[in-house]
């Protein structure tokens, strides 16, 4: 089976490692062998959560620099950071609402401009996808899935060996019960919002 | 099914029946006693945190010595704080086994250093295993348990973050039964390390040495895949990079690959073997060159010339962890194999991003403290040693909080030292779970010797850091749990002769600042402890929360909140402070310090 690598960033609370796990979910009921790392020693205190998912036959755990197939970034920013990660033929999705680093806040950074960042982004890999997942989440009545939005948008793409059906079925298991309705809604606004972004 | 790298090294300790396990929590170990400490709720496994990780290998070593399966979890520099126990108990051995596990960090995600701990086989010599992948934790976990019943000594389990940290499928096996009585017997001829005794069992240990080499002759987890006469030598997470890159330079078949799972004592046959078929050899090892040393004076015992290298300027580095491409590249490289270096996109014109680097929460208690040791010392030269945990955050701008930081406890330590030498003054900071960990020496010696330095205890009810663990400070029937004593750090710091002591309000900001400076103004050592919850613990403990602020028609933009405090929940726009009041706490700190007095509560709505 080829191998396909998918790299997923987030500032910590954007629910990175639950959409990680629905996806590893998916891949368990797919049958499809997976390998998956995740860093996110401060992931409560503001810092950056990464996560590696490694699809079919390989046993790393981890992604080189220029070896993504997909970059799922949960926040723009954060998405121009990993870019690193992406070669000419990589898919890129983005959320385009900003979370402001507090360094910006205090003085010590300047945000990227979000015109130039896509232009730039759009300009160096295969594909870019973005749009604003978080007012989708809003709109599906839950501001906090923004990770089920991108995940939508990310099995739109199609470029992982995953099928809708799987991905919902394993939100079912995965996600709390309270929030499975506007999770689904959340994901298939962002599969839409993928096909026309 | 899916699991985390630590809970499946915890699956497979129960699977092997492991009845007693400890630890003092440390990233990336963190979850392997998250785990034991749910289970403890369902069944009769014995598991506790200690005040630090020598004390969690003594209960653990006492447990073993009477005959129950013990386990004991630590991160790398933990195994530093245990080292006095380990070094000794390797001589004393156990009764049922006992398995040691330390979590290395390679690149230091979230650690002070990137030490090797593979040399403390070496330097205990007892017998090491290390896992490749998730799955293979899960059993080689389990077999560690028989290995060190059979050699009746302790077994050192080393992973690496990104075993811990990973996410694979594993099969799960039955679970042993636990054997949760012990029975200790008298025996001090082998039990009590006086010289007499000692030197008999070094001699044992060096016998186990040779037994343990024997095994790890034959054992499964040293294998080799592949043929031909080319040959890579790897362990752990390296293995899998090495597999990816020889598959992708479709030479699987072509070099062959020795991997080392029972990797203390290394077994000289199985090498000698291994190199006499090879006309080249690649060492491929995260950290230090444990196995290239010793391969290379395998070859030199049997006169053999091949090429053997590992870290050199053109291959592998000691510094940090390794990834796929870089091993495929050094593979290609060392072989002479046609390679495409992957086409990563060129970075050249992307604007700098501004950093995200972790920060104190919104509403977190250290931020309140530091703001107003800053306050109290306005104008003062000042040195802050600081401690490990989650205030050494603030060692950024515009708190600034931490000078100076070398392990766990020494705050306490370095205080003395620097008070002695400098004509500055000297506030330390440590948190209350490092204080019990190892603080209180530190703070005894500061009395003993007369030093003269302000130790400020950020007491946030909980270890807060590496997840909420408890510690013996804390209240446990707040979490419902019975049967738990609970240690005062004031009644600790008062029995050790502190003459000045004061409990502040972190949220009380100006009282604050007036206690700090009476405690400043002390001649000897004073202790302030901060006493307020941690804000993401009083979340999962569902305490009443306060109500958020927001930023009132008063402002006159001097930004004075977020320049001296910059807590999370402020943010910008319209170039206009403004405050989340999703993620604003309550602490109502910049309300106390806005000249303007602008900063006011949010209003209940109707």
């Amino acid at each position: 089976m080829e191998t396909k690598r998918l790299v997923i960033v987030a500032v910590g609370g954007q629910g990175n490692l639950l959409a990680s796990s629905v996806l590893g979910e998916a891949a368990l009921l797919c049958g499809i062998p997976l390998n998956m790392s995740e860093i996110h020693g401060m992931a409560q205190r503001g810092g950056v959560v990464e996560s590696s998912l490694v699809f079919g036959d390989a046993k790393s755990t981890i992604i080189s620099d220029g070896e993504a197939d997909v970059l799922v970034g949960f926040e723009p920013a954060e998405t121009l950071r990993a870019l690193g990660r992406c070669n000419a033929d990589t898919v890129v999705i983005t959320n385009l609402a900003p979370l402001m680093p507090y360094t910006v806040n205090i003085g010590q950074g300047v945000y990227p401009d979000l015109k130039q960042l896509q232009e730039l982004i759009r300009k160096k890999t295969g594909r870019l996808i973005a749009f604003n997942a978080a007012a989708l989440a809003k709109k599906a009545g839950n501001s906090l899935a923004v990770n089920m939005v991108l995940l939508g948008a990310l099995l739109q793409a199609g470029v992982l060996p995953l099928s809708v059906e799987e991905v919902k079925e394993a939100m079912k298991t995965k996600t709390k019960k309270a929030f499975l309705d506007s999770n689904l809604k959340a994901f298939d606004l962002g599969f839409s919002a993928a096909a026309t972004a | 099914m899916l699991l985390l790298g630590n809970e499946a090294i915890a699956r497979g300790a129960v699977e092997a029946g492991v009845a007693f396990a400890t630890t003092y929590p440390g990233t990336p170990s963190s979850e392997i006693s998250t785990n034991f400490f749910q289970m403890t709720r369902e069944c009769d496994l014995y598991f506790e945190y200690c005040t630090n990780e020598k004390i969690s290998m003594e209960v653990a070593a006492a447990a073993a010595n009477s005959g129950v399966r013990s386990m004991c979890v630590m991160k790398h520099v933990g195994v530093n704080v245990a080292a006095d126990a380990l070094m000794t108990l390797a001589y004393v051995g156990v009764k049922a086994g006992m398995v040691i596990l330390s979590a290395d960090d390679p690149f230091m995600f979230s650690s002070q250093n990137e030490q090797d701990n593979r040399y403390y086989a070496k330097l205990s010599g007892l017998p090491m295993l290390e896992p490749s992948s998730v799955a293979e934790a899960k059993n080689m976990v389990a077999d560690a348990f028989d290995l060190s019943e059979k050699l009746q000594e302790p077994v050192l389990f080393r992973t690496t973050t990104r075993i811990n940290h990973s996410t694979g499928v594993v099969t799960l096996n039955n679970i042993r039964k636990r054997v949760t009585k012990g029975n200790f017997t008298k025996d001090p001829i082998n039990l009590v390390v006086v010289p007499a005794v000692a030197r008999n069992l070094h001699v044992k240990l060096l016998k186990n040495y040779d037994s343990a080499r024997e095994l790890a002759e034959k054992s499964n987890y040293n294998f080799i895949t592949g043929s031909g006469n080319r040959g890579i030598i790897c362990n752990g997470v390296s293995y899998s990079y090495v597999r990816d890159g020889l598959k992708d330079l479709k030479m699987e078949n072509e070099i062959k690959v020795l991997r080392m799972g029972f990797s203390h004592p290394l077994p000289p046959a199985l090498i000698k073997n291994f190199l006499k078929g090879c006309v080249k050899v690649l060492i491929v090892e995260e950290g230090e060159p444990y196995m290239e040393e010793a391969v290379k004076a395998f070859a030199q015992e049997e006169g053999l010339t091949l090429p053997i290298n590992g870290k050199t300027k053109d291959l592998f580095t000691r510094l940090y962890e390794y990834n796929p491409a870089q091993v495929k590249q050094c593979i290609a490289g060392y072989f002479d194999l046609p390679y495409t270096p992957p086409k990563a996109v060129d970075l050249s014109d992307v604007p700098e991003v501004p950093q995200r680097p972790p920060t104190l929460c919104a509403g977190c208690s250290h931020r309140a403290t530091y703001l107003e040791v800053k306050k109290a010392t306005e104008g003062m030269d000042t040195i802050f040693p600081s401690d490990i945990g989650c205030y050494t955050l603030g060692l950024l701008p515009p708190l600034s909080a931490a000078d100076f930081l070398i392990c766990m406890g020494s705050s306490a330590g370095t205080a003395g030292g620097f008070s002695k030498v400098n004509d500055k003054k000297v506030i330390a900071f440590i948190g209350d779970s490092t204080f019990f960990h190892s603080g209180i020496p530190g703070l005894i010696n500061a009395v003993f010797n007369n030093h003269n330095f302000t130790l400020v205890i950020l007491d946030n009810g909980t270890t807060a850091m590496t997840g909420h663990q408890p510690h013996p400070g804390v209240d446990m029937t707040r979490l419902n749990l019975e049967g738990y004593g609970r240690v005062s750090i004031e009644a600790v710091v008062k029995a050790i002769g502190v003459d000045h002591v004061t409990t502040i309000k972190p949220y009380k900001v100006k009282k604050s600042i007036d206690a700090i400076k009476e405690a400043i103004d002390h001649k000897g050592v004073s202790v302030i402890i901060s006493e307020e919850v941690c804000a993401l613990y009083a979340n999962a403990l569902k305490l009443p929360k306060r109500k958020p602020f927001r930023v009132g028609e008063k402002c006159k933009n001097h930004k004075d909140c977020i320049s001296s405090l910059a807590c999370p929940a402020f943010y910008i726009w319209n170039d206009r402070v403004k405050i989340d009041a999703n993620l604003c706490t309550g602490c109502a700190v910049c309300a106390q310090i806005c000249p303007e007095n602008a900063i006011l509560p949010v209003k209940a709505t109707a």
